[in-house]
């Protein structure tokens, strides 16, 4: 079910009516870009920014940033018009807000196919993706999850579901422990990635690094990010030790070496490598590499 | 005649100004004379005089020279003061040459020139009303742009003949003894007024601040001093400097400040005793912070700090990551203050600093100059003095003086709002390609082709990209499209020198 494995560390939230934020979106190095036409617009600019993000898609070259929409909710006006625009735009991924139910992901699968063959683009072409909002959203995370073949994550959003959960966020997160922990499981049992929540504060870069570190620990792909500051932050925490690299480089060698060798077993000092070993040693080349700790080879760039 | 920068520069503005065209930045080693101001001698007596107005019917006549500095920048009171009791005098045919013009004196400019008070103008620069005033063409003669170190050079030669230069200060003793440290509007180094000090054949102290006599340290001496006026205020301290210097929190800046800090911490200028040149402005401010992680990370001192100064590049003084701070003026009230305390904070005169007919001046040794530009075009030549609609707005300040730094980087967005801030041909040249060496945006850096050796040791950083200057053009023009040439009419309204006193551009009044 999973879509080819890619690093999303960070998803950068870009409010899709502010025009030179959407313009400069892409100098910021973000795994992935998400235009808001959701609940950083107002009603009165709803057209307005929809055409703004389209114009800027076909437009702006944003690098490798994979490109995200969060559009408004299936209970809006919008609804229908920004999915139309988004997939002729050839939008990478639509993030649905507010989900609640695999149903509500499978109404938007159909019209997505709708959208798609009204627009010639191929079919299943267009990511979907999945923001749980609320106690029932988390309750129903596995089947929101595997609604559709085309979802490639799901991601918790906490202020709205502190709210519901008639509870605030604090500090350590604690209100946050379960939800993040559902979440996660769904996203991994469906082979998809798992999104953390924002962190509003951009004055308090410890409290930042320290929530980056737990979700970071608790195997989260990465964090929703409300400003480009905090990218470095989270690619810094993500960013793999010396030690890890070398030995992922060792595996990589076995690999090659069992390759040329034409066997089916790697191993490596004596020991045979198993297939979680190999996938977590390409994870840590993917990150090295993207924190500019290899070079295009694998090799260690020493400081 | 096409010069060097293939700028047309009209004969008839060739043969008036006695000037050559731009040839090349290289200056070479020609024995100059320079000149010597009259001096009327006394025992200074009667130095004080009661008010601006005595002292302007004393020494001011019709068609003289006269001259003021900008230190007091958007907080100045006495330049207003001076020039109001000149027009209410109603003198004639005066030329004004200040260290340069800030907004706060575009005003009273306009109004001189409008009652043929003011006829001629050289500055560093000038904004607002006043440049597009002159860009309408209020004035008959052209305006004459020079840098900081090129007045210096042209007040010592005299090609600027400085009959009276009025000089605020925010202290000095009855005899003028003066510095620019202590008072409520103390500004810190006096870098610029020096020189006018110096050269003025009679020079006027307008102080707030008599302190007793003698007055030390004294960076204006009293053997230089004909008159001081005393009144209420020289100049607002809020407006002085730029306040609290704060640290940009614009992404876009920070990510151009970042990757200007990777350009020199990977370049072999990079090493102890290396020295460097920030200016102002929230990019600036970011690098220095930068560059001090990286001198701390890498164990890296720099022997000095050179110009402009601002709180930050004090800060490294006072860590010890800096030697010294080689300071002409000072950006805000963290350097200005702590100019007085701090015996490792030199304040250096504008011909020391960045004078070409020199025995050497200190950009000479400078290593890393850290410049910025409102165009620079695929020659890499930068325009930092007229606007997108060919409208004066800008000042050379120490640009191209600076520029000769053995690595001059140039931070610039790709693109401001809807205009390209890289494009095929500058409006205007001011600093010369040749003294370019790279340029940073927020989407990557473009090397100069003549510096190879700086692409070997760039071409290969990570998260670093390099493209050809050519490219990063391309790429704003597909931004924001390619806008119509702008309208000139075929009348000079202000020429620009190079540093050394040849013609590098003219600029053109600009068609109704």
């Amino acid at each position: 079910m999973a879509i080819e494995e890619k690093l999303r560390r960070t998803m950068m939230f870009v409010p899709g009516n502010n025009p030179a934020m959407v313009k400069d979106a892409g100098i910021f190095g973000a795994d992935s870009i998400m235009f808001d036409l959701e609940d950083a617009v107002s009603l009165s600019e709803k057209d307005a920014a929809r055409y703004l993000v389209y114009e800027a898609l076909k437009t702006v070259d944003y690098g490798r940033s994979e490109l995200v929409v969060r559009i408004n909710g299936l209970d809006t006006p919008f609804y229908h018009n920004d999915i139309k625009a988004m997939v002729k735009a050839g939008i990478d991924v639509i993030r649905l807000p507010k989900v609640e139910t695999a149903d509500m992901i499978r109404n938007l699968e159909k019209l997505v196919v709708e959208a798609e063959i009204e627009f010639g683009r191929e079919v299943g072409t267009t990511h979907l993706m999945a923001a749980i909002e609320s106690a029932r959203g988390v309750v129903n995370a596995n089947e929101i999850a595997q609604a559709s073949k085309r979802m490639i994550g799901i991601a918790l959003s906490a202020e709205d579901y502190t709210t519901d959960m008639k509870t605030h966020r604090y500090p350590d997160g604690q209100e946050l422990l379960y939800a993040r922990n559902v979440i996660l499981h769904a996203a991994r049992a469906a082979g998809i990635a798992a999104f953390d929540t924002v962190f509003t504060n951009l004055n308090d870069e410890a409290g930042f690094k320290r929530e980056t570190e737990l979700i970071h620990q608790l195997g989260f792909d990465g964090k929703s990010l409300i400003n480009p500051r905090q990218i470095d932050l989270v690619n810094q925490v993500y960013q793999p030790l010396k030690k890890e690299i070398i030995t992922a480089q060792n595996v990589i060698a076995a690999i090659e070496d069992a390759k040329q060798k034409g066997s089916g077993v790697i191993s490596m000092n004596g020991q045979m490598v198993d297939r979680p070993v190999v996938l977590r040693a390409e994870r840590v080349m993917r990150l090295a590499k993207a924190n500019n700790l290899v070079d295009e080879e694998g090799n260690y760039i020493e400081k | 005649m096409k010069n060097k920068v293939e700028r047309d520069i009209p004969d008839d503005i060739l043969k008036q100004s006695k000037r050559q065209i731009f040839k090349g930045v290289d200056y070479g080693q020609p024995t100059i004379q320079r000149v010597a101001p009259k001096v009327k001698a006394t025992t200074g007596q009667n130095k004080i005089l009661d008010s601006i107005d005595d002292v302007v019917t004393q020494t001011i006549k019709d068609g003289m020279t006269i001259s003021f500095h900008h230190h007091f920048r958007e907080g100045d009171y006495v330049f207003n003061k001076v020039m109001r009791s000149i027009i209410d005098h109603g003198y004639q045919n005066i030329t004004l040459a200040p260290s340069s013009l800030t907004n706060v004196m575009n005003d009273i400019v306009v109004e001189a020139i409008q009652k043929g008070v003011v006829t001629e103008i050289t500055s560093s620069g000038m904004r607002g009303s006043l440049g597009d005033a002159v860009s309408h063409g209020i004035l008959q003669k052209p305006v004459v742009f020079r840098s900081h170190g090129n007045r210096a050079r042209a007040i010592e030669n005299g090609e600027i003949k400085i009959d009276v230069a009025f000089l605020g200060v925010p202290n000095t003793d009855d005899m003028g003894n003066a510095n620019g440290r202590d008072g409520v509007a103390a500004f810190g180094s006096l870098g610029y007024a020096l020189i006018d000090a110096q050269y003025a054949n009679t020079l006027v102290l307008i102080t707030d601040n008599i302190k007793p006599y003698p007055n030390t340290p004294a960076s204006i001496k009293q053997t230089q001093v004909d008159y001081i006026v005393q009144v209420d205020e020289v100049g607002n301290p809020d407006k002085i400097g730029s306040g609290a210097t704060r640290f940009t929190k614009d992404p876009k800046e920070l990510k151009i400040a970042k990757t200007v800090n990777d350009v020199i911490v990977n370049s072999k200028y990079f090493k102890n005793g290396f020295s460097f040149q920030t200016g102002s402005g929230g990019a600036a401010l970011a690098v220095t912070r930068f560059l001090r992680t990286a001198m701390i990370e890498q164990g890296i001192k720099a022997a000095f700090a050179l110009g402009g100064i601002t709180k930050p590049t004090v800060d490294l003084l006072n860590e010890g990551l800096v030697a010294k701070v080689m300071d002409v003026q000072d950006f805000d009230k963290g350097a200005a203050e702590s100019m007085k305390d701090n015996q490792y904070q030199q304040e250096i005169d504008a011909s020391w600093y960045a004078d070409p007919a020199n025995k050497g001046a200190m950009v000479d040794k400078l290593d890393v100059a850290i410049l910025s530009a409102l165009e620079i075009d695929t020659q890499f030549n930068v325009n930092v003095m007229s606007g997108s609609d060919g409208i004066i707005r800008g000042a050379i300040g120490g640009h191209q003086d600076a520029a000769t730094a053995k690595l001059t980087i140039i931070s610039a967005p790709l693109v401001r709002g809807r205009i390209a801030t890289i494009v095929p041909e500058v409006t205007t040249v001011i600093t010369p390609g040749d003294s370019i060496d790279v340029i940073v945006t927020e989407v990557g850096i473009a090397i100069n082709p003549k510096r190879q050796d700086l692409i070997d040791q760039l071409k290969d950083v990570p998260g670093l990209p390099l493209y050809t200057i050519e490219a990063l053009q391309e790429q704003a023009a597909k931004i924001v499209g390619t806008p119509k040439p702008l309208q000139f009419t075929d009348r000079v309204v202000a020429v620009a020198e190079y540093r050394d006193g040849t013609l590098i551009d003219v600029i053109k009044q600009v068609k109704e």
